[in-house]
């Protein structure tokens, strides 16, 4: 049938027999696409008198919105963290390969590193649409060196920095190209925190607390201060505990400013978090949850040895290890994680 | 159109009521010929609203095959809303997803809309239309009319509507429901039987009967809609009416039993050439027994308008071929 041309030329494709993702439930129902835009198929019918120019049919397909990884380290051999002359391609080569595993975009992450490694490489970041080449950029994410020293996880020891004496200013010196970055992890119980998240907030980039020892009231200060994302909850910080829930505390605080919302990144592979504490977690908050991979180089990979950064990372098996030690790390294989988390 | 013989029955349905020669009269009904749609008044009645769902929605894919409708020649259709034709719609777009039946020469005119209710709002009849029946079938947007409950001047929305229905051609066969207080569309008890589309106001009958559809809040039920009048459905050349359920039993009784009554406003198709009444058991409860035993008896002659059941598919020659009537 012809569409109607009142309203615009462009062809409108009608995807049939697939289910999509509406009011959270999984519904039988077409999707109308016109120019990149979702259409009201009702007001189509209705208003423009118009139909559909192409059919597809989706032979019983989920059609759902891609993943966000805000939270990869990099994957397929390549370490964002790592002072390359061509961080592009290396970027590149992992949004290709992602987009099989559902991620229409993400934020490649940069670990714990010298001034000299952000120099380098946040200047060759930009920021760009997905498409078929694949899942698009949304910027960097910083995590790190503004942590603690006592839950620094994998990250670098030696490269642990403050901004005590300059706040902001040291911020800058040490990340020094801010355009590309759009999350930057810090840990809110250090001194003059409070500055450096709201100058943050007021670019325009969003504050992320993770790898800290914070309290829940220094927690609540920052969320004030304009933070608005906890780094993978539970994992690199105080524990939960009910005289001071600590950073946990986010989820359920009466302190958050109205209007506002606390998002929590969450690694799902049920070895960084136990899947009961997974579900209180998300019953708690349930609107805050994001799944995250904080994926590594070797994914995607057979078992070996690969950089993090300054550091070198075993992958054995499920597991991952500093190499010689034996903490938890990160995550090796992607969709079978992110698979089992359907509430 | 082509039709079958039709064999002049008057006499003998005229004698419906006297038990006896009615019996004598259905069963040379039966082994003779299939009843003509014209000048009678059919009861029929199913077991349950599944099964009256699907005659009635045989019916009228039989009655727009054998139209053989085409760019020059649409069929007409007046369709109702409600929980009633639910299953009948059901039905339709399942004989569509079969290649059965295709809509592609159909033009519809509802019945009715709400005055004042947003078009988009769940519960508008542009809604109801659009989700239930429209978005499943191959129909064309600029063929469907329905009344606009928000234009600026309403008087002159339901005269154009009337026009629209003329420039058409008039409707072929228009499908409607029946109301517990024996309403057609919104001609609410006290509509003139000769009346066209215009603006009416609810009786409380039918605020009462669709709150179910708005929460059970009485205060969120429109109090006003546009509907056509009782006078534009009997300008149809047919007319059907579903009824199930033992809730409209009593509306049925008046409608058929006793006289016609503008307090009854479908008591008026007694007077129309051609209306078929679907039904279910339960719709019958209030009739005589004579008369459920009349028309069940018709069954075997009343079945023959839905059997055989033509498809699309089939190529026109053949189609033509299988309409040949029985005879002695």
């Amino acid at each position: 049938m012809p569409s109607n041309k009142s309203v615009s030329d462009a062809p409108i494709f009608q995807f049939t027999n697939c289910r999509i993702l509406r009011s959270h439930q999984l519904q039988r129902e077409d999707l109308w696409v016109r120019e990149g835009k979702i259409l009201n198929p009702e007001k189509l019918f209705f208003d423009e008198k118009g139909s559909a120019d192409i059919q597809l049919d989706c032979k019983d397909s989920i059609i759902a919105p891609g993943f966000i990884d805000v939270q990869i380290n990099g994957g397929f051999g390549v370490d964002f963290s790592l002072a390359a002359d061509d961080v592009q391609s290396g970027i590149s080569l992992v949004s290709q390969k992602i987009l099989s595993h559902g991620v229409t975009s993400f934020c490649p992450t940069l670990v714990t590193s010298p001034p000299s490694v952000y120099h380098k490489v946040l200047p060759q970041i930009s920021v760009r649409n997905g498409g078929p080449h694949g899942a698009g950029i949304l910027g960097a994410h910083l995590e790190g060196p503004f942590i603690s020293k006592e839950k620094k996880g994998a990250h670098s020891e030696h490269y642990l920095s403050t901004f005590e004496s300059g706040a902001f200013q040291d911020l800058l010196a040490t990340y020094r190209h801010l355009d590309c970055v759009r999350i930057v992890t810090l840990a809110p119980e250090m001194k003059r925190s409070s500055e450096v998240i709201q100058e943050l907030t007021r670019r325009g980039i969003c504050v992320s607390l993770g790898h800290s020892v914070a309290n829940l009231s220094q927690a609540e200060e920052a969320v004030r201060h304009g933070a608005t994302f906890i780094t993978h909850l539970f994992n690199a910080m105080l524990p939960f505990h009910h005289r001071d829930p600590g950073i946990v505390g986010l989820l359920t605080s009466d302190q958050i400013p109205a209007r506002r919302r606390v998002f929590y990144g969450m690694i799902s592979d049920g070895i960084h978090t136990n899947p009961a504490a997974l579900r209180i977690a998300h019953r708690a908050h349930p609107k805050g949850l994001v799944l995250v991979t904080d994926a590594i180089a070797g994914m995607g990979l057979a078992p070996g040895r690969h950089t993090l950064g300054q550091q070198v990372i075993e992958v054995d098996g499920l597991n991952t290890y500093i190499a010689g030690e034996h903490s938890i790390r990160s995550l090796v294989t992607f969709s079978p994680h992110l698979g089992p988390c359907v509430f | 159109m082509t039709r079958p013989q039709s064999y002049d029955e008057g006499p003998r349905l005229g004698a419906k009521l006297s038990g006896g020669r009615a019996q004598q009269g259905a069963a040379r009904l039966d082994s003779f010929f299939i009843l003509d749609v014209q000048e009678t008044m059919k009861l029929i009645i199913l077991e349950n609203y599944v099964q009256a769902s699907e005659w009635a929605a045989k019916y009228i894919r039989n009655r727009i095959i054998q139209f053989n409708p085409g760019p020059n020649k649409y069929f007409t259709l007046g369709l109702p809303t409600g929980s009633t034709p639910l299953g009948c719609y059901k039905k339709l777009i399942e004989y569509y997803k079969n290649g059965d039946l295709s809509f592609k020469y159909v033009k519809t005119f509802n019945m009715d809309e709400y005055v004042g209710l947003p078009r988009d709002h769940l519960e508008s009849y542009h809604s109801f239309m659009w989700n239930n029946f429209f978005k499943h079938i191959d129909i064309s947007p600029e063929n469907t009319h329905i009344l606009d409950g928000n234009a600026a001047d309403l008087q002159a929305e339901c005269d154009a509507f009337e026009g629209k229905i003329k420039a058409a051609g008039g409707i072929e066969l228009f499908v409607g429901g029946i109301g517990p207080d024996g309403h057609i569309a919104f001609n609410e008890p006290g509509s003139s039987l000769v009346s066209r589309t215009r603006v009416k106001t609810l009786a409380m009958d039918t605020i009462l009967a669709n709150a179910r559809f708005f929460d059970g809040d009485l205060s969120k039920v429109p109090t006003m809609a546009l509907t056509v009048g009782v006078g534009t459905v009997m300008d149809a050349r047919e007319v059907m009416i579903l009824i199930t359920g033992a809730h409209k039993a009593f509306a049925l009784y008046k409608a058929i039993e006793e006289g016609v009554n503008h307090m009854w406003t479908v008591s008026a198709f007694q007077q129309h050439p051609s209306t078929v009444f679907v039904c279910d058991e339960d719709a019958t409860l209030e009739l005589k027994v004579k008369t459920v035993k009349y028309f069940k008896g018709l069954m075997l002659v009343h079945n023959k308008l839905v059997e055989p059941l033509y498809s699309m598919k089939e190529t026109g020659a053949e189609r033509r071929q299988s309409k040949k009537p029985y005879s002695d």
